[in-house]
């Protein structure tokens, strides 16, 4: 990754905001305006009152300029997020000016006017507080008061230049017609001169993505693309793009996929650092790898996160249970954590905020997410990919032994799309299949890649017990591992060549 | 503000300093005043740069801006009070020719 690009002499400023700091590199150019546009519903407010959070927590007061809403509904509508905005006001880190229309009807223009009462009172809150951050929401709330004629863009604009005098960072926001398109339909392109932020709120197939763009930054790095955002019960959290570039090994350190063969057939077991994919088909077994790699996790003290997209909790502790692993006691132990999630309940980004709040929470040493299949119908196609992406440089980044599950569509095998975007950021794939050999159904598995290790690339047999996994010798036969292929007429033909001799 | 409880017209104009906006807009309705409505009104002057709380309280953006308190409604003209026909109309100042009819029906 480049380096930071400042120029000298631009100090940046903190927002607060989880991810909006490593996009901007840093934060708001201080003492500068930021413009913040976006459509109705794209969370503009409530970019807004974080950023004053950001500051109010740090000990830095904030002056919010309502335009639109009163007061008294951004207090409501904000305590979801657990900002408790009249407690702000009662500690003097926080003041309202309240520049919603007055309730007295339409106001007549006689001869010309400027914004001097604003600019007062706006001036007179910041430095009652001693505050460093100032947020004007929205723009087209004054518009809608004073008409958008070129002697209001003026005065505004004066108003805006003014703010930069008294050293605050403004953060403006302004509503724009569509996501894609004119920056607003009243040209406030004039006021976002240095910088502007767009916010999108897009609806493709049916599915939403919400995602940021820090168009540009004046004099200062950023950056560059739209980054997805999630909005949870604390406000948003940008998802940066991590440095996946970075292929180093951290670790040559091993340890156990909680299977001997199939660490034998790794070589002695998998890189610390690595992300393993398992993949087959409904019943081929991946929940029982997957129960192992956590168990075996636990038997050497290491903490063990579960995300489980597609089983139930009980169901998992079940199916645990019938392999002879204990996930109550695990859990009792502090080892384990389960968190089972219904995938259509957030977005893709939502669940990518989710996983790091718990990883953070919890700092296990493995985790696994059984399936991504599951969370793949959440997202569009491209959404998904920027998900694992996403999620495969975060775990790397926190050196997490992984592994994630992906549920082929038919029972043969096939691949199915996650897996495209899968291949290129896991270090090991093992294949798990049913095959149809000689009329009857086996399970086979091979580890297909391994990075960095040599690995046995046989296709393997094997069968489960109540004991868990056992890896068998190597098919004498081609196993039909992409696609399903009908293999009963020719393995027939085998056996009845090899009694001819 | 003396006597304000009777008067049948209260004016408070906010203004910001006393440049020439200011006096501009103090002296337009000063003279309207005197000349229409002599003995029947109030003006209360407010400086925003000094009582930036007066400005909140009424919540003013705009310098300079008349707000008419009586008779109710409130009514707010923003500007250096180019006080034409139909802004003494709005206000409900009498016009000139007909001093004390009643607002005629604005056709809109």
């Amino acid at each position: 990754m480049s380096e930071v690009t400042t120029a000298p002499g631009v100090a940046k400023i903190a927002t607060g905001v989880p991810g909006l700091d490593s996009i901007t590199k840093g934060g708001f150019p201080e003492g500068r305006a930021v413009v913040v546009a976006g459509t109705t519903g794209s969370a503009k407010t409530v970019l807004a009152v974080q950023f004053l959070r950001g500051g109010i927590v740090a000990s830095q007061p904030g002056v919010f300029v309502t335009c639109e809403e009163s007061p008294a509904s951004i207090r409501a509508n904000v305590r979801g997020f657990g900002w408790d905005v009249p407690a702000w006001e009662a500690a003097g880190s926080w003041s309202f000016v309240d520049a919603t229309r007055a309730q007295d009807g339409t106001t007549i223009q006689a001869g010309s006017y400027d914004l001097a009462a604003l600019l007062s009172r706006i001036g007179s809150a910041v430095r009652s507080l001693g505050a460093s951050r100032v947020v004007i929401d929205s723009l087209d709330g004054l518009f809608a008061q004073f008409g958008h004629d070129q002697h209001f863009r003026n005065e505004f604009r004066d108003v805006i230049g003014r703010l930069a005098d008294l050293g605050v960072t403004t953060l403006l926001t302004t509503e724009r017609q569509s996501d894609y398109g004119p920056l607003s339909r009243r040209g406030v392109e004039e006021f976002v001169t240095d910088n502007l932020i767009l916010l999108r709120n897009v609806l493709t197939a049916e599915k939403r993505r919400r995602t940021i763009e820090v168009v540009k930054f004046r004099g200062t790095g950023h950056g560059s693309g739209e980054f997805g955002f999630s909005i949870n019960g604390s406000g948003i959290s940008v998802i940066p793009h991590l440095d996946i570039t970075d292929e180093r090994r951290l670790t040559d350190e091993r340890t156990t996929l909680g299977n001997a063969d199939l660490d034998a057939m790794c070589d002695g077991g998998l890189f610390r650092d690595s992300i393993v994919l398992v993949s087959g088909a409904a019943g081929t077994g991946k929940t029982l790898l997957m129960t192992a790699f956590v168990a075996a996790g636990a038997l050497l003290g290491e903490r063990c996160l579960v995300f489980a997209f597609e089983e139930r909790r009980e169901q998992l502790f079940r199916n645990a249970r019938g392999w002879g692993v204990d996930f109550e006691a695990m859990e009792r132990d502090g080892l384990l954590r389960v968190v089972s999630v219904y995938p259509e309940v957030a977005t893709l980004e939502d669940h990518l905020v989710g996983i790091a709040a718990h990883v953070d929470a919890f700092r296990p040493t493995r985790v696994a997410v059984d399936s991504l299949s599951a969370l793949e119908r959440v997202g569009t196609v491209d959404g998904f990919r920027k998900f694992i992406v996403s999620l495969s440089a975060f775990v790397k980044h926190r050196v997490l032994t992984t592994m994630l599950t992906s549920t082929t569509p038919t029972f043969l095998g096939g691949t199915s799309p996650t897996e495209s975007h899968l291949s290129t950021v896991t270090d090991m794939i093992i294949l798990l299949r049913h095959s149809d050999i000689g009329g009857t159904f086996q399970r086979g598995l091979v580890v297909l890649k391994m990075r960095g290790s040599r690995h046995d690339k046989d296709v393997r047999q094997f069968t489960v017990d109540s004991l868990g996994m056992h890896v068998g010798p190597p098919f004498d036969q081609p196993l039909g591992l992409d696609a399903p292929v009908d293999r009963s007429a020719r393995s027939e033909d085998q056996d009845h060549a090899s009694d001819i001799p | 503000m003396l006597a304000s409880s009777v008067t049948e017209y209260l004016f408070e104009l906010y203004v910001a300093g006393d440049g020439v906006r200011s006096r501009t807009a103090i002296d337009s309705l000063t003279r309207m005043c005197d000349e229409r409505l002599a003995g029947r009104y109030d003006i209360t002057v407010i400086d925003v740069l000094v009582h930036p709380e007066h400005a909140e309280q009424a919540k003013i953006l705009a310098t300079p801006t008349l707000l008419r308190r009586r008779p109710a409604p409130d009514i707010r003209i923003i500007g250096d009070l180019a006080l034409t026909r139909s802004v003494l109309d709005k206000l409900g100042v009498p016009q000139e020719g007909a001093p004390f009819a009643k607002e005629a029906p604005r056709d809109e």
